[in-house]
Formats: structure tokens, sequence, C-alpha cells
């Protein structure tokens, strides 16, 4: 028993340790943003003896942050809501329609999960140029408003919803889009929430397309306005962490919103059991 | 609703349904299509194209230089140094992290409390935007005033210069590129512990088996499977790391943390050779598309799909 214990506290030492090393650069970008820009000198992450909350508001009125919010609110709204709802569709048509050319063309389909982003990127750049799209919502949102990785998720989740709901449906005459929309989307709550959340992230994490296909500060998203604000403002770190916090922030609380959904969505795809 | 309509199970041949249903389906797979044909499919195809030509992007004519843009980056200090340097990210991000990964699972597939709460804090660093992660990390990295050197100083190490020394300017990106990975690791390692049968461990222990030797002998073999999908996807991953370079070093000092896609960002986008940058993105596919069939073969993940 006593051995036991000692195991125990062994393991929690150590998972502290790592906690600690997870954690740290968060701890210290919030001390650091708390900060008055001369007292850096203060222990690195021991909270500030004096709190600074100027510095939030300076880093904010520094650059034009609520444009970047706002271009980022746009694209991270439009992405989560489009490639929730047209992957759906396209996972749906796969999972229970039955049509000639649909396994070459799911074949296809998952053959664009391994194409690597950067290979898309020179000619998807042409493309949105050749429409005139550089500087515009179109240009960050139309390209990615479907996404192959969803249209597996949903795939795999709607093959597993019983058939006899919908042909139950479709004897009392419901089109198919009524059995899509009324039953089959109701039954999948953790698989919609699950690719929302996905989608979510990884449109207000996104950097390499914004930063390519926008030009004016008008129309950069947070991400491409941190790092362009880095730049100037580097030598500024306490406004620099404030502005780190700020961009952070949306990111942190969907993901501890919804961390169960999320994590279970990780798991169940990294695994094919 | 529509009662007068005829009944869909009634047995038409099997074919003559499926023409039928051709419109519905397009309807649910229209949005999906043209949006995957024109930028993922047809960009694939177009990119291979281009890295045939020499092209700045803005004349309206091209030159055909047939495999030019190949020969010129097989004989490029740059591409071979950028090969390495991109090799020894990838390599160094999923061992580490790997290793790492599976200690902190193992100890925490035990019974013990706080589980959730380490999971989350653990995984933190994988949905933090990776540009704000890169910012962060660049000033932790300060030789003088950064947290890392004052925590080295604390047990008496003179820590480096980190980002401006060529040194061990990739040992820095390392590291970063290591912290935002583990607690993915984590995540799924532990999920395939939890799938684990605890009988396996009862056996061990009565045929006197040490905690080690039933981590060696019954744990990592069992393991395997996760072990091969998460080096696969890391090093996927890895191999296109751009965020995290952009924002720390910009592909410096001396080239020291040139990866791929900063390279090939570098070519096409500021130098704009859109015909050479789209000679480097095949390589890259290459590589990766190899990564990919290797998976494929080892999971046989295709059969399921």
């Amino acid at each position: 028993m006593r051995r036991l214990r000692w195991t125990t506290l062994l393991t929690h030492v150590v998972l502290l340790f790592g906690a600690f090393l997870a954690a740290m650069p968060f701890l210290w970008v919030i001390t650091t943003s708390l900060k008055p820009n001369g007292a850096l000198y203060q222990p690195p992450l021991l909270l500030p003896t004096h709190f600074e909350w100027e510095n939030y508001r300076k880093a904010w009125e520094a650059a034009p942050f609520p444009r970047f919010f706002l271009n980022s609110a746009v694209m991270t709204v439009a992405l989560t809501v489009l490639q929730t709802l047209l992957s759906a569709m396209a996972g749906y048509a796969f999972a229970r329609l039955r049509f000639p050319g649909r396994n070459l063309l799911f074949f296809i389909v998952l053959g664009t999960l391994m194409i690597p982003f950067p290979v898309t990127l020179i000619p998807n750049f042409l493309t949105v140029n050749a429409l005139g799209w550089v500087d515009t919502y179109q240009a960050l949102i139309i390209p990615r408003a479907v996404s192959a990785f969803a249209i597996f998720l949903f795939r795999q989740f709607f093959l597993s919803i019983p058939k006899e709901l919908e042909e139950a449906a479709r004897i009392d005459g419901a089109s198919p889009f009524t059995i899509f929309w009324r039953i089959v989307l109701p039954l999948s709550t953790p698989v919609l929430a699950a690719s929302a959340i996905f989608s979510f992230l990884f449109a207000w994490n996104d950097f390499l397309w914004p930063l390519i296909v926008t030009n004016s500060t008008e129309m950069r998203t947070v991400q491409v306005g941190l790092a362009t604000f880095q730049g100037q403002y580097g030598i500024f770190w306490t406004l620099l962490c404030a502005a780190t916090v700020i961009v952070t922030l949306p990111a942190l609380l969907a993901f501890l919103a919804a961390q169960r959904r999320f994590i279970e969505g990780i798991t169940s795809t990294g695994l094919k059991e | 609703m529509h009662a007068s309509r005829p009944l869909p199970l009634s047995r038409s041949p099997r074919r003559a349904r499926e023409a039928r249903s051709w419109p519905t389906a397009l309807l649910f797979l229209l949005p999906a299509i043209v949006i995957l044909g024109t930028f993922n499919v047809y960009p694939a195809l177009y990119s291979l194209y281009l890295s045939f030509f020499e092209w700045n992007g803005f004349t309206p004519n091209r030159d055909w230089v047939g495999g030019g843009n190949y020969a010129q980056l097989v004989t490029s200090p740059e591409f071979w140094n950028s090969l390495k340097v991109t090799a020894l990210y990838a390599g160094g991000v999923t061992l580490a992290s790997l290793a790492l990964g599976l200690l902190v699972a193992v100890l925490l597939n035990q019974p013990i409390r706080g589980r959730t709460f380490y999971r989350v804090l653990y995984f933190l660093p994988v949905i933090t935007p990776t540009v704000a992660a890169g910012v962060v990390w660049k000033y932790l990295f300060d030789p003088t005033q950064g947290a890392v050197n004052n925590l080295l100083g604390s047990i008496g190490i003179h820590g480096p210069n980190w980002l401006v020394d060529p040194k061990w300017a990739l040992l820095a990106v390392i590291i970063v590129g290591v912290w935002k990975r583990v607690g993915f690791n984590v995540v799924v390692y532990l999920a395939a512990l939890q799938g684990v049968p605890r009988a396996y461990y009862e056996a061990a222990q009565i045929d006197g088996a040490t905690p080690w030797q039933q981590l060696r002998y019954v744990t990592v073999p069992l393991l395997a499977p996760t072990t091969f999908f998460l080096v696969i996807t890391s090093l996927i991953e890895a191999f296109q790391v751009f965020d995290l370079v952009y924002v720390m070093t910009a592909g410096g000092p001396l080239g020291a943390t040139d990866v791929f896609g900063f390279y090939l960002y570098r070519e096409g986008f500021k130098y704009s050779q859109l015909g050479f940058a789209s000679a480097i993105a095949y390589v890259m596919f290459a590589l990766i598309f190899l990564a990919t069939v290797v998976q494929f073969r080892f999971t046989r993940g295709g059969q399921d799909a």
C-alpha cells in the first residue's frame, strides 16, 4: 500500500512538471501582458505587482484589431457553417444515395486529403486572382467551403444510422432533402458538433492562405494581423503579449466549451478500429 | 406528404433506380464537387503542369523548360539545405513528441485523480493558433530577458542565443513544434491504452513482469498500430510547417530553419518564380505521397473507408 502511494506521488510530480511546461507560455504571456512596460525585470512568471490593464486597450488600438476581428469572425462563421452543411450533404449522398460513379467519386474525395496544402497554393492564388477576388471575403471563404475530411466524418456517421428510419419516412412520401433535413441531421448532433469545432478552430487559427489572398490592412485576419503587429511592435513586449492573448482567447474558449466532443472526434478518427 | 408518389421500395431494376437518383445525388453533391474540383483536384494537376515552365506570374507568356526546374532544384544548395532542415525538423518533432506523448499517456492511464485536468492542460497547445504560439515562444527564447534562459539560469546553465545562433535556432523551433504536438499524441495514445484489456497486465504480473517489462513487452507492441498512425500523420504535418518558421525566424539565421514550406513561399511569392516554386511543391507532394502509401499499406486503411 505504501509503495502504491509513493508511485502515485511520483506520477503526479512528473505529470505536474509536464503540465507546467505545457502551460508555461500561457502563464508568461498573461503575466507579461499585465505588466508596465518598464517592469519586465520582475520575475517572469509571477503576477505583476501592479496590474496594467491599459496594455489591452493600447494593443487593441495600436493596430486595427477590431477590423481584424471582424474579418476573422466573418471568415470563421462562414467556414464553420458552410463546411459543416455542404460536407454533411456530400457525406449523405455517399452514405445513402445510389448513383453511378459513387465509389470513384468518393475515392477522389479521399484522395484530395493527400494533397498537401502548399501544392494547391500557387494555382489557387492564380484562380482567385483571375476571378478578381484578391482582398475579398470570397477569397477567404469559397475555396475552403467544403472539407473532404468532414465529408469522410459525416459519411462514416451516416452509415451507422439505421436505414429503417429513413425508409419509413420515404414510404410516407418524404423527399430525400426532407429526410436529410428533418430526420438525419437532427440525429447527427455529435458529428455536427465535432465538425463545427474542427472548422471553427481551423478557420480562426488559419494563416498562410489569408496571408496570400489579402494585401490591404482592412482585409487582414487576426493571425495575419498579429504577425505584422509583431514585426512593428516587437519591442513592446507588454503590448505584444496583450495582443496575443486577445487573438488566442476565442480559440481557447471554443475548445474549453467543447473539449469533450472535440477530443472524442480526434480519437474516433485517429483510431480506425 | 405526397401519397401519390410511387413507392421507391418497389422492385424496379437496380440500374433504372440508380439513374433516377442521379438528379437527387447531384443536388447533394454539387457544391462539394465544384469546390473540391476547382480548388483541390484542378490545382494539384495544374501545379504539376506549371512546374515545367519558367514563369513570373505576370507576363502573358511562359517559357516551357521541361524538367529544367527540377534540374535546377537538384543542383541548388538551397534545396538540399531545405530538405535537410525539413527532415531534421520533422524527424525531431515526431520522435520527441511520440516518446513524451507515450510517457504522459501511460502515466495518465493509471487510476489517478485529475486525469481530465491534465489531459485538457496538455492539449491546450494543440489548439493554440500557431502564429500566437510562435510570437510567444520567440520572446520566451530571447537570450537575456526570455523565460527560457531565465529558467535555465536558475539551475546554473548559461543558455545560448537561441534564435540568432544558427547552431541553436532549429532546435528552438523543434522545441515549439514538440510543445504543440505532444498533447495530440497523448490524447490518441490514451484512447488506445484504454482499449487494452486489463487481463493482459494481470497475466504479466502473475508471470512476475516488472512495470518496465509490462511497458516494454505488453503496452508498446499493442500500441504499434497507433504509433504507426501517429508517426505518419506527424511526419506529414511537420513536413509542411510554415507559420511557426514565418513568425519565429523567417528561415534564418543563415538558412538554419529554412524549411520546405518557407522555401516554397519565398520562391513563389517573394521572388515570383511560380514555375520553380511549383517544382518545389511537387517534390513535397511526392514525399508526402510516399509516406501516405506506406501508411495505407501497413494499416490497410482503405478497406474500411
